[in-house]
C-alpha cells in the first residue's frame, strides 16, 4: 500500500514537473494559501480563537450546511451556526474561508457545478449579511465531482446537497 | 439485428503499459446496433502486410465494420497483389458491392509503402487508388487512413477513423485525462491528478485541449498543449471557473465564471487575457457551445425556472430559447454542419441523449439508457459520443445521429466519462 502511494506520488510529481508555472492572474481573492505565518488571532474571550475551529465542543467545528431538494435557501436551523462563523471571520481578519458547494449525482456535470455554486453563494451571502468581510470569503463549487455518498438513493442525494466550510490551512 | 462483436488490442495495451509504467483503462468497441442498409464490402489480404504482429487489413476491416455502415464480406484469406486484375464476377457472387486490394512494399530505408485500390463490382470500375509511406510502427494509423479512404469513396462523407478522442478515467483516488485513437486504441495520459478533471474540449487545431481541474480545491480552466505536454491557466478567477468552449477559430474560449455571483457566461482569449462578459441572468447560465459558423453560442440556463437551452449571438445580444419540451434540457452541442443539436433531456427521471433538427425543431431521443451525459459529435457529424452508466460503472457509448448505429466502448477498469471527439487529423 505504501509502495503504491509512493508510485502515485512520483507519477503526480512527474506530471507536475513537466508543466511550467502558470501565468499569473491576480483575480483570485484567496491565492495566498500557503501563508499560515500571517495568522495572528485576536482573543475574544477564547470563543473565536482559531483553536476552536477543531474543538468538537465549539460550534465552529461544525462546517456543513445541508439544503432541500431544488432549494438554495439557508434552512433556519443553520443560521446560528453561520452567525458563529461570521463572528469568527470578524475576529480573525487574516483568516480566509473557502465555501465548497456540492450537488447530487443527477444530471449534467456542469449544470450540477452551477447548482453547487448556488449553494455556496447562498452561504457566502448569508455570512456577509452577518458581517463577514467579502474579501475573506470565496464561494466555489465541486458540483457532483466529490460526492460524500455514492449510492443512488434519496438519503444519499440529501447528504450531497451540501456546502462545506474550510478555513485557511484546510484547503 | 443486434450483434455483439468485441475487438481489443492486447498487444498495444501492453505496449502502452510498458511505455508509461501505469495501467491504462484501455477501451474496446462493441457494436450493439448497425445501420439498416449496410454496404457489403470485401477487403482482400494485402501481400506483405504482416510487418508486425497485427495485419494491416484487420485494422481496416475492424474500422469499417464498427462504423455500422458496412457489412464485411469474407475475402477468402488469399492475398491478392495490388496489380492483379479484379475478378468482378467472383466478388459479386460472394455478395460484395465493393472490394479493396492492396500491397505493402518494403523500402530500402526500412520504411514501407502501401498501395491500395478500391473497385465497384456492380459497375466493374475502379473507384480510387492511393499510396501511403509509413514505418512499421505506423501500421494502425496507416490502416485507419485506408479505412477513411474506403469510407469516403463509398459513403461520400469523410471518415473519422484517423481522429482521436479524449476522456477522463476515474480510478481509486486518481483522475486521468486520456487521449486515444477513435477506436480506443493507443491510449495515453495527458494529465493525471488526485482531484477531479471535467469538461475536456478540443481546440479546432487538434493540438490543444481545454479542461477543468479541481487540483487547487476549486474548478480552474487550463489549456493543455498535447505535443509539448505543457499547460497554462486560461481562467482562475475568484469562485468557480468551468465549462470551456472553443470558438471555431481557436482563439477564444467561452467560459463560465462566478466572480460576480452565480454561474455566468464570459469570453476570454485562449491565453487567459481579455475577459469580457457575454450574457447576464439572475440565475445559472452554463455549458456554452459555439455554432460551427461562430455566430451563436448555445447554452443551458435556468432563467425560465428550469434548465433549458438558449442561444445568444456570439457578440452578445438578444437571447432566444431553443428547447421547450420537458423540464430539463442541458448540454447542447451543435453538429458540425450546424443543422442539428445533440443535448441531454430528462424524461420520467431518465437522462437521455436527444437530437433536435434546428430548422424544424423536431426532436428524437437516441438512447434507452438513463444516465447519459456529455454528448460530443464526430467531426463528420455521423456519430455522437457520450458518457453513460452500465452496471453502475461509467462507460462511453456512441450512437449515430439517426439513432440506428449503436456502439459501446467498455473499459477493463475504472469509470470512464467526459468524452470529447477531436477534429479531423490535419
Amino acid at each position: 500500500m505504501r509502495r503504491l502511494f509512493a508510485i502515485l506520488s512520483l507519477t503526480l510529481l512527474a506530471a507536475c514537473s513537466s508543466q511550467p508555472p502558470a501565468p499569473e492572474q491576480n483575480a483570485s481573492g484567496v491565492e495566498d494559501r500557503a501563508g499560515r505565518d500571517v495568522l495572528n488571532p485576536v482573543d475574544n474571550g477564547g470563543l473565536y480563537n482559531p483553536a476552536r475551529l477543531k474543538d468538537p465542543k465549539s460550534p465552529l467545528s461544525k462546517r456543513e450546511i445541508f439544503f432541500d431538494l431544488d432549494s438554495y435557501a439557508i434552512r433556519s436551523e443553520f443560521k446560528p451556526l453561520l452567525e458563529q462563523h461570521a463572528k469568527f471571520l470578524q475576529s480573525n481578519a487574516k483568516y480566509k474561508m473557502l465555501i465548497q458547494g456540492n450537488a447530487d449525482e443527477r444530471g449534467s456535470r456542469e449544470y450540477n457545478l452551477a447548482l453547487g455554486q448556488k449553494r455556496a453563494e447562498a452561504v457566502r451571502k448569508a455570512l456577509q449579511l452577518l458581517g463577514a468581510n467579502e474579501a475573506q470569503v470565496e464561494a466555489v463549487s465541486l458540483g457532483k465531482e466529490k460526492p460524500r455518498c455514492t449510492e443512488s438513493t434519496e438519503e444519499c442525494w440529501a447528504q450531497n446537497r451540501r456546502a462545506d466550510i474550510l478555513y485557511t490551512g484546510e484547503f | 439485428m443486434n450483434r455483439l462483436l468485441r475487438i481489443s488490442f492486447p498487444s498495444l495495451l501492453l505496449a502502452a503499459m510498458l511505455a508509461s509504467g501505469i495501467a491504462h483503462a484501455q477501451l474496446s468497441v462493441e457494436i450493439v446496433g448497425a445501420g439498416a442498409n449496410r454496404i457489403p464490402v470485401a477487403v482482400a489480404d494485402f501481400p506483405g502486410e504482416r510487418i508486425v504482429s497485427q495485419a494491416l487489413t484487420s485494422v481496416i476491416r475492424t474500422d469499417l465494420d464498427r462504423s455500422g455502415l458496412f457489412r464485411m464480406i469474407d475475402a477468402g484469406g488469399n492475398a491478392i497483389p495490388e496489380s492483379a486484375s479484379i475478378a468482378y464476377g467472383d466478388w459479386k457472387s460472394r455478395g460484395a458491392d465493393a472490394v479493396a486490394v492492396g500491397q505493402v512494399f518494403p523500402g530500402a530505408d526500412g520504411r514501407f509503402e502501401t498501395r491500395f485500390r478500391l473497385f465497384d463490382t456492380q459497375k466493374q470500375a475502379q473507384l480510387g487508388t492511393g499510396a501511403l509511406a509509413h514505418s512499421s510502427s505506423q501500421l494502425r494509423s496507416t490502416g485507419h487512413r485506408i479505412a477513411d479512404f474506403i469510407y469516403e469513396k463509398l459513403t461520400g462523407e469523410p471518415g473519422v477513423f484517423s481522429t482521436r478522442i479524449a476522456y477522463v478515467v476515474k480510478s481509486v483516488g486518481r483522475f486521468e485525462l486520456q487521449i486515444a485513437d477513435a477506436d480506443g486504441g493507443n491510449a495515453q495520459t495527458a494529465f493525471a491528478s488526485s482531484e477531479p478533471i471535467i469538461s475536456p474540449t478540443w481546440a479546432p487545431d487538434g493540438n490543444r485541449i481545454a479542461y477543468v481541474s479541481f487540483q487547487t480545491k476549486k474548478p480552474v480552466i487550463y489549456v493543455h498543449d498535447l505535443a509539448a505536454g505543457r499547460r497554462h491557466v486560461a481562467a482562475n478567477f475568484k469562485g468557480s471557473n468551468s465549462a470551456p468552449a472553443w470558438s471555431p477559430d481557436g482563439r477564444r474560449l467561452a467560459v463560465v465564471l462566478t466572480k460576480d455571483g452565480n454561474s455566468q457566461l464570459y469570453l476570454v482569449n485562449a491565453d487567459g487575457s481579455g475577459i469580457t462578459r457575454l450574457a447576464s441572468s439572475a440565475g445559472i447560465d452554463t455549458e456554452p457551445n459555439f455554432s460551427p459558423d461562430g455566430n451563436y453560442i448555445y447554452f443551458t440556463s435556468d432563467r425560465g425556472g428550469s434548465p433549458q437551452i438558449y442561444r445568444i449571438p456570439a457578440g452578445g445580444g438578444d437571447v432566444q430559447r431553443v428547447t421547450f419540451e420537458g423540464s430539463y434540457n442541458t448540454s447542447p452541442r451543435i453538429s458540425p454542419d450546424g443543422k442539428s443539436m445533440a443535448y441531454v433531456a430528462r424524461n420520467s427521471g431518465r437522462f437521455q441523449l436527444a437530437v433536435m433538427d434546428l430548422a424544424s425543431k423536431q426532436t428524437q431521443i437516441l438512447t434507452d439508457s438513463s444516465k447519459d451525459e456529455s454528448p460530443s459529435f464526430a467531426p463528420n457529424g455521423r456519430m455522437i459520443l457520450y458518457a453513460t452508466e452500465i452496471g453502475g460503472r461509467g462507460v462511453l457509448a456512441a450512437v449515430s445521429s439517426d439513432g440506428r448505429v449503436k456502439l459501446r466502448l467498455p473499459s477493463a477498469a475504472g469509470d470512464v466519462r467526459e468524452p470529447a471527439w477531436g477534429p479531423f487529423a490535419k
